[in-house]
């Protein structure tokens, strides 16, 4: 059920065997999960209006033109909200709690949001509006590989 | 001549009824059994032959096809089949909503409004394992962890409290006010649990803010109700309920994923409680008693706020247990003790409380109760709200 329950990874934030993100049949998000494994954070952005977007959609959400581009941003941005999970709601996670996801708005790409974890000690105070920097987490032994960013503060 | 577009007064609720609500995976009966139960319940309860039933509508992608259930109930004909969009509890009112229209519009005669959820049967929210991969929303979340609803929904709540200085105790008291009156309803899966705040504190975090006690439980369980024209609702044994006004929908991009919702310290009630307002032609000061979908406590802080109750920054002095408690309190809320300590019946088991508030037959009955307020699901979208009403205030 779970291969790498017995070799714990030392280098994943949270224990392997959580769900994988893969992009939707249709490839709408394939350019931004491509991106963050070659430690490229790309975010929509209107070629036609300049408004950011994210997640993305095959539309500019404010002047209607189709097919935004993937535009690549700087990885940081300042804690917009934040949570301290303790109740495993997955098997991987029994016994491995407490940990912190972290809400994270990106000022020079329009203040679009992301949703990470926050690397460090899971008990550390966090602040509503501290700078965090992106962090790359990858996963070339899974099946299929993926990569995810994460943030810490900078 | 000018033709009002409206629902207010126009169909009524002649009965109710639900199944024994269970803890998940404690039915005895199959989901299916289960909705049939509650559909003849509320037949019962309104004195209706359930063949007079000509339409189903529900919420949620319920299981409990209205197909299947015409057939399984040898139903003459069947007029309307409605499912609101959407997950969650958001689509507890607008389901009645969406019945209530097809009447209103000649579509059908006698509606039954309706959720089946036997979550120990078919998966309970709160696990997520058995999911290889993920796409869509889904993906930005779950490999970080965050995967079931009290981890989707902590961070909206969190920025809420930072934004308006909302303190814990507000989240607190709209947890005791409902185990408080799940104390009085025999029907309640908490009935006999009593909860005080030293037991509230005490309880583990499932995802901060959120203790054990902010989230709603995991049941098993069927509710409907019978909807026919106001008209027609005198002839029938109960006092009719009736419906004054409905509402649903969503704010500006709420539903931006991942949580990229403009307003995003929001229940999304922000045009659906205005809309809800105009429809009703009543204000908050009228409204006598509350049901208010807790997914989560803090859900419930934000929705009150947003249907005019109090401002945000007035929530930490409005939610106290004395002020939210029947019958002496300012504003009742939650008198069964709802998706709490009742039964999560995915917020079917509130609308058929405020039907009993109206008809002043609530084990903790609200003084005022000629206009009660159901509000669905918050921090989803399309979120929906409903006002029920006595005939004195048609």
């Amino acid at each position: 059920m779970n291969p790498q329950a017995t070799t714990p990874s030392t280098t994943s934030y949270l224990p392997e065997g959580l769900p994988i993100p893969v992009p939707e049949p249709d490839g709408l998000s394939a350019p931004y999960w491509a991106g963050l494994r070659e430690e490229r954070l790309l975010v929509q952005r209107c070629a036609h209006c300049g408004t950011w977007q994210f997640g993305p959609e095959w539309i500019c959400h404010r002047c209607h033109a189709f097919d935004p581009e993937w535009v690549a941003v700087e990885p940081k941005g300042r804690i917009y909200s934040w949570e301290r999970v303790w109740h495993p709601a997955h098997a991987s996670l029994k016994n491995h709690g407490p940990y912190l996801a972290v809400l994270v708005e990106l000022p020079h790409a329009g203040l679009v949001r992301m949703v990470g974890n926050l690397l460090g000690d899971p008990m550390q105070t966090v602040t509503i509006g501290a700078e965090v920097r992106g962090v790359y987490e990858h996963h070339p032994q899974a099946n299929p590989p993926y990569s995810l960013l994460h943030w810490a503060l900078a | 001549m000018t033709r009002e577009r409206t629902l207010r007064g126009r169909v009524a609720v002649v009965g109710i009824g639900e199944t024994p609500y269970y803890k998940h995976g404690q039915s005895p009966d199959a989901e299916f059994k289960l909705a049939l139960k509650a559909i003849l319940a509320a037949c019962a309860d309104a004195g209706l032959d359930p063949r007079q039933i000509d339409g189903f509508a529900s919420y949620s992608d319920d299981r409990s096809e209205a197909t299947r259930l015409a057939a399984a109930l040898g139903l003459p004909r069947l007029r309307t089949a409605t499912m609101q969009w959407g997950g969650g509890g958001g689509g507890c009112c607008a389901a009645v909503a969406n019945g209530a229209a097809a009447i209103a519009t000649g579509q059908a005669d006698c509606v039954v409004v309706f959720r089946s959820l036997a979550q120990g049967q078919y998966g309970r929210f709160g696990q997520t394992t058995g999911v290889n991969t993920v796409s869509g929303e889904k993906s930005y979340l779950m490999a970080y962890g965050v995967l079931s609803p009290p981890q989707r929904f902590a961070m909206r709540v969190q920025r809420y409290m930072h934004e308006h200085g909302v303190r814990q105790e507000a989240l607190r008291a709209i947890a005791l006010a409902s185990y408080h009156h799940a104390q009085a309803n025999p029907r309640a899966v908490m009935h006999g649990r009593p909860l005080d705040e030293a037991r509230y504190d005490e309880s583990r975090w499932i995802a901060e803010p959120f203790h054990l006690f902010d989230c709603c439980m995991e049941n098993d369980g069927a509710a409907a109700l019978v909807l026919v024209d106001a008209e027609r609702a005198r002839d029938f044994a109960n006092k009719p309920v009736y419906l004054l006004g409905a509402a649903s929908g969503a704010g500006y991009r709420f539903a931006a994923h991942p949580h990229n919702s403009p307003e995003y310290a929001s229940a999304n009630f922000g045009t659906v409680a205005r809309d809800l307002y105009d429809m009703a032609r009543v204000t908050p000061a009228d409204v006598g008693v509350v049901q208010s979908y807790e997914n989560f406590t803090g859900g419930v802080v934000m929705a009150l706020a947003e249907h005019g109750f109090f401002k945000p920054e007035e929530a930490n002095d409005f939610l106290t247990l004395d002020n939210l408690t029947a019958p002496k309190g300012r504003l009742p809320l939650n008198t069964s003790g709802g998706n709490l300590a009742e039964c999560y019946m995915h917020g079917f088991e509130l609308v058929l409380e405020a039907v009993r508030q109206v008809r002043g037959t609530s084990t903790s009955q609200a003084p005022r109760h000629d206009v009660a307020l159901v509000v669905g699901g918050p921090m989803v979208a399309p979120a929906s709200n409903l006002m029920f009403g006595s005939e004195a205030v048609l």
